[in-house]
């Protein structure tokens, strides 16, 4: 603008005259001790409200395990976990039946649950058309927002009575409650197996087609072998989802504290145990139940740090 | 077998997996929903349970339900999301981000009973809360807040470094950046994490099932008893009692916990559309 | 003189708003930018030019302390604006940041509407009156040249504008606080070429007001738009950049004195 004077003027007035926020002009501002301390305050409170979460799992075990000292003193740490009779009201608090009762519940859920787990994710990360993906993945999702209590209701009303035909018992037993937990690991495998397939490389796929590799030479030699850290911690995670159910094991395994002799014959879990005796356990009884929930969320930390360690090591090699 | 064979086999046992995945959800719902559409009425919504085989309505099991999963949501929210900034803005990667890291993990992963006897040594027992819904919030709460922590922080993350470089560039502070521009984007995100959660903590039973207690009663304070429909489900079906009262109470469920899934789905596809 | 004196650009151009002596920058061990001296002139626009990775960006990012947020970063020498000193101890780059706005590369409007976009620093500052943000709305939109296509859909959410008018959406956004200094990272590099236009137009009505400083790769538009200009280069990976030459910008694309400038600019490397 070179007649700066008239042609300004004349747009001044041709504008409307409308309000601006001040500039902030005069000696730059000296970071405030206000400011300081308060942002020092935010971030205090974020740090605490992230603090919760480590605080949680310290009074949780610090509790139950508080709670549950006096069945090592009073019966001996030996004698709860290896004793084979579980008979509170007689005064007998061996827990193996119970430990091995969870242990037979959870690797038979593994055993079916995770082929058809990791199979449901390779079909949706490498087959599944977008659109076939678009109905089967809210389906995994929605199979993890089934209540346990659900899940425990559909074995006692369709599933038993199906067992109990076949095998003349009354269907409860290790065999419901091994295909009950097998479908409800389903969705905790198959979410994060999927997630460990989709962060394999395009790249190395193309390569493997573009030699000649069918589809599922491409899935067995390079997507699942790429994978396959991610998807072990998927099945650890499972096993840890297994091992912690209570509600639907409790419905379908048929309660009785006894190492079983056949996978038809009723057995009993740590956790659908302490759900059955809660209500009535009294004393050492009732101090036998936490150690039992100690051990629960030792084995459940136990799979958590396992997890990181796989991870850790996988990310090395 | 030559290849060609291999693959089509393989292939099909990978559709079967996908299809038994589907085919178990489908079977589910439909038989919960022939089996309970019976007895879904609007006086089994509205009124009471009442006779030695819980005839009648579930009306009191219905509000307790609703009663602790916003109880313990209106708890766990804000340290969840709080904890997720933290994580996510302030913290510099090292010890202490792992250990919180893995104190979330573990959380996550405690067996539900495990937290059910914590609360009930802790909120019943030492606190002195007694069986109420207090107790057995802040029992659901500690469930629900690994899963809001982690998804808030996954939505605080998959907000772009440009956002943050805007707000700062134009003289914001970290926590008005935070809250004014960060926060709102990662707000849809966020939602539906927490709706997700919560649709968790309505299906939750041996969470509460020592905490809350099972006498069938209608909470007004936070202080009194009451005993969720998962609960109710689960003492209906144990006991064999009153089969249709238990359908129905299981297609309740199933509906409500569908309800927070389509939601959430919804909360996302709306915002993401912009 | 009878005349009320008229002040020219050339007079104003002489004034400094920022003058820069010595100025190192590291990222962790690796310095990146050595011995930068320069004075960016009042009321004009100054571009920065060079290749990729020569430290341009990096040295804008300095002017509104922006690189603080990049953990392990460090600033040695002098930056003065408006004859203070911005990197002294003490001082607030959060009130530096109200007066050295900054525009990015990509568009990055906030996932909210228009108004509330425009709205957000004045906001920040405790302006709350309706009336008083509606003029500031206003007034910024159109010194953004964006007025005429927003003025119906203000409650339209951001994100559904158009690449080139979310970036002008951000010019209002940095406007609306009343910067003294606008820094530009290569503001048109992902836009179309209308919006290229509008927002080269809307600098050169706004430069009385506000110094701008403009980096970009494009030399045409440093030509074009800038009334000084300097030439950044790194000549060695590894090596920090260095301040070639900063000349007014018609001498420097016509006559430059270094040797390097003249290879750059008649397109020799980079």
């Amino acid at each position: 603008m070179s007649d700066g004077s008239t042609t300004g003027a004349a747009e001044a007035v041709a504008t409307e005259p409308v309000k601006r926020t001040p500039a902030v002009t005069g000696k730059l501002k000296l970071m405030s001790r206000a400011t300081y301390v308060k942002e020092g305050v935010l971030a205090t409170v974020f740090f605490l409200s992230a603090f919760v979460a480590v605080l949680g799992v310290a009074l949780i075990f610090l509790f139950v395990g508080w709670k549950a000292l006096p069945i090592v003193t009073s019966v001996g740490f030996g004698e709860f976990i290896g004793g084979l009779e579980w008979a509170p009201t007689d005064g007998s608090f061996g827990i193996l039946p119970l430990i091995v009762g969870s242990f037979i519940v959870t690797l038979g859920a593994l055993a079916i649950g995770t082929p058809l787990a990791v199979g449901t994710a390779v079909f949706l990360s490498e087959i599944a058309s977008p659109k076939v993906r678009a109905v089967v993945r809210p389906a995994v999702e929605m199979l993890a927002g089934v209540p346990s209590v659900v899940y425990g209701f559909f074995g006692i009303v369709m599933l038993r009575p199906i067992i109990a035909e076949f095998s003349g018992g009354m269907g409860f037993g290790a065999v419901t409650a091994w295909l009950i937990l097998a479908i409800m690991i389903v969705p905790t495998i198959a979410a994060l197996s999927e997630d460990a397939l989709r962060s394999v490389s395009p790249g190395v796929k193309e390569a493997s087609y573009a030699m000649g590799a069918t589809t599922w030479q491409t899935i067995y030699k390079v997507v699942v072998p790429a994978a396959k850290i991610g998807i072990i911690d998927a099945i650890i995670l499972g096993m840890g989802r297994a091992i912690g159910e209570t509600m639907a094991v409790v419905m379908v395994a048929g309660n009785a504290a006894v190492i079983p002799r056949t996978v038809f014959e009723p057995l009993s879990t740590l956790t659908s145990q302490i759900v059955m005796d809660m209500p009535y356990s009294t004393g050492d009884h009732r101090t036998a139940l936490f150690g039992m929930a100690v051990i629960l969320f030792a084995i459940s930390m136990f799979l958590v740090a396992a997890v990181r360690i796989v991870s850790r090591f996988g990310s090395r090699s | 077998m030559n290849k060609t064979t291999a693959n089509r086999i393989a292939l099909a046992v990978l559709w079967s997996c996908a299809l038994i995945t589907v085919a178990v959800l489908g079977a589910l719902i439909l038989y919960v929903f022939v089996n309970g559409v019976r007895a879904l009425s609007p006086a089994f919504v509205f009124t009471w349970p009442h006779g030695v085989n819980s005839e009648g309505g579930i009306f009191p099991t219905i509000v307790s339900t609703l009663y602790v999963t916003g109880l313990a949501m209106l708890i766990a929210t804000p340290i969840a999301v709080l904890a997720a900034v933290y994580l996510a803005e302030y913290a510099h990667q090292g010890k202490t981000v792992s250990t919180i890291r893995f104190a979330a993990d573990s959380l996550a992963s405690v067996p539900s009973i495990v937290m059910g006897l914590f609360g009930f040594a802790l909120f019943v027992e030492a606190m002195g809360l007694n069986l109420s819904m207090t107790s057995a919030a802040l029992a659901l709460s500690l469930l629900m807040l690994p899963i809001v922590m982690r998804t808030t922080e996954e939505a605080i993350r998959s907000v772009p470094r440009y956002i943050r470089w805007g707000s700062y560039g134009i003289g914001a502070t970290k926590w008005q950046t935070v809250s004014r521009a960060v926060l709102p984007a990662a707000g849809p995100r966020i939602i539906t994490g927490i709706v997700l959660a919560t649709g968790r903590a309505v299906g939750e039973t041996a969470v509460v099932i020592y905490t809350m207690g099972q006498a069938i009663n209608l909470p007004v304070t936070p202080l009194d008893s009451g005993r969720p429909m998962t609960v109710h489900l689960y003492l209906l079906a144990s006991e064999g009692i009153n089969l249709p009262a238990a359908y129905g109470t299981a297609l309740l469920l199933m509906i409500m916990i569908l309800g927070f899934n389509f939601s959430a789905r919804w909360i996302l596809k709306r915002y993401r559309k912009v | 003189m009878t005349e009320t004196p008229i002040t020219t650009h050339a007079d104003e151009a002489t004034e400094s708003k920022c003058v820069v002596r010595g100025l190192d920058f590291y990222y962790g061990d690796f310095q990146a930018l050595t011995d930068i001296d320069v004075d960016i002139k009042k009321g004009a626009i100054t571009a920065f030019i060079g290749p990729s990775g020569c430290g341009k960006s990096t040295f804008l990012r300095c002017i509104n302390r922006m690189n603080d947020l990049i953990p392990d970063t460090r600033v040695e020498g002098t930056m003065l604006i408006d004859g203070q000193d911005i990197y002294s101890p003490g001082v607030d780059p959060v009130d530096l940041r109200r007066r050295v706005g900054m525009i990015f590369q990509q568009p990055n409007p906030f996932p909210q509407s228009i108004y509330d976009n425009v709205a957000y620093g004045p906001r920040l500052q405790g302006i709350r009156r309706k009336s008083e943000l509606d003029g500031i709305v206003e007034e910024s939109l159109r010194r953004a040249n964006l007025w005429k296509e927003a003025k119906d859909i203000l409650g339209k959410n951001g994100l559904a504008l158009s690449g080139g008018q979310q970036q002008r959406l951000c010019i209002a956004r940095v406007l609306a606080v009343q910067p003294v200094v606008l820094l530009m990272d290569e503001p048109c590099s992902a836009i179309d070429p209308t919006s290229v236009q509008k927002i080269e137009d809307l600098m050169a009505e706004i430069k009385d007001d506000v110094t701008i400083i403009i980096v970009t790769h494009n030399m045409q538009q440093a030509a074009r738009v800038s009334d000084w200009t300097a030439f950044f280069l790194q000549e060695l990976a590894g090596e920090p950049a260095v301040l070639v030459e900063y000349d007014r910008t018609s001498e420097l694309f016509t006559a430059p004195r270094d040797k390097r400038t003249e290879d750059y600019i008649t397109g020799r490397f980079g």
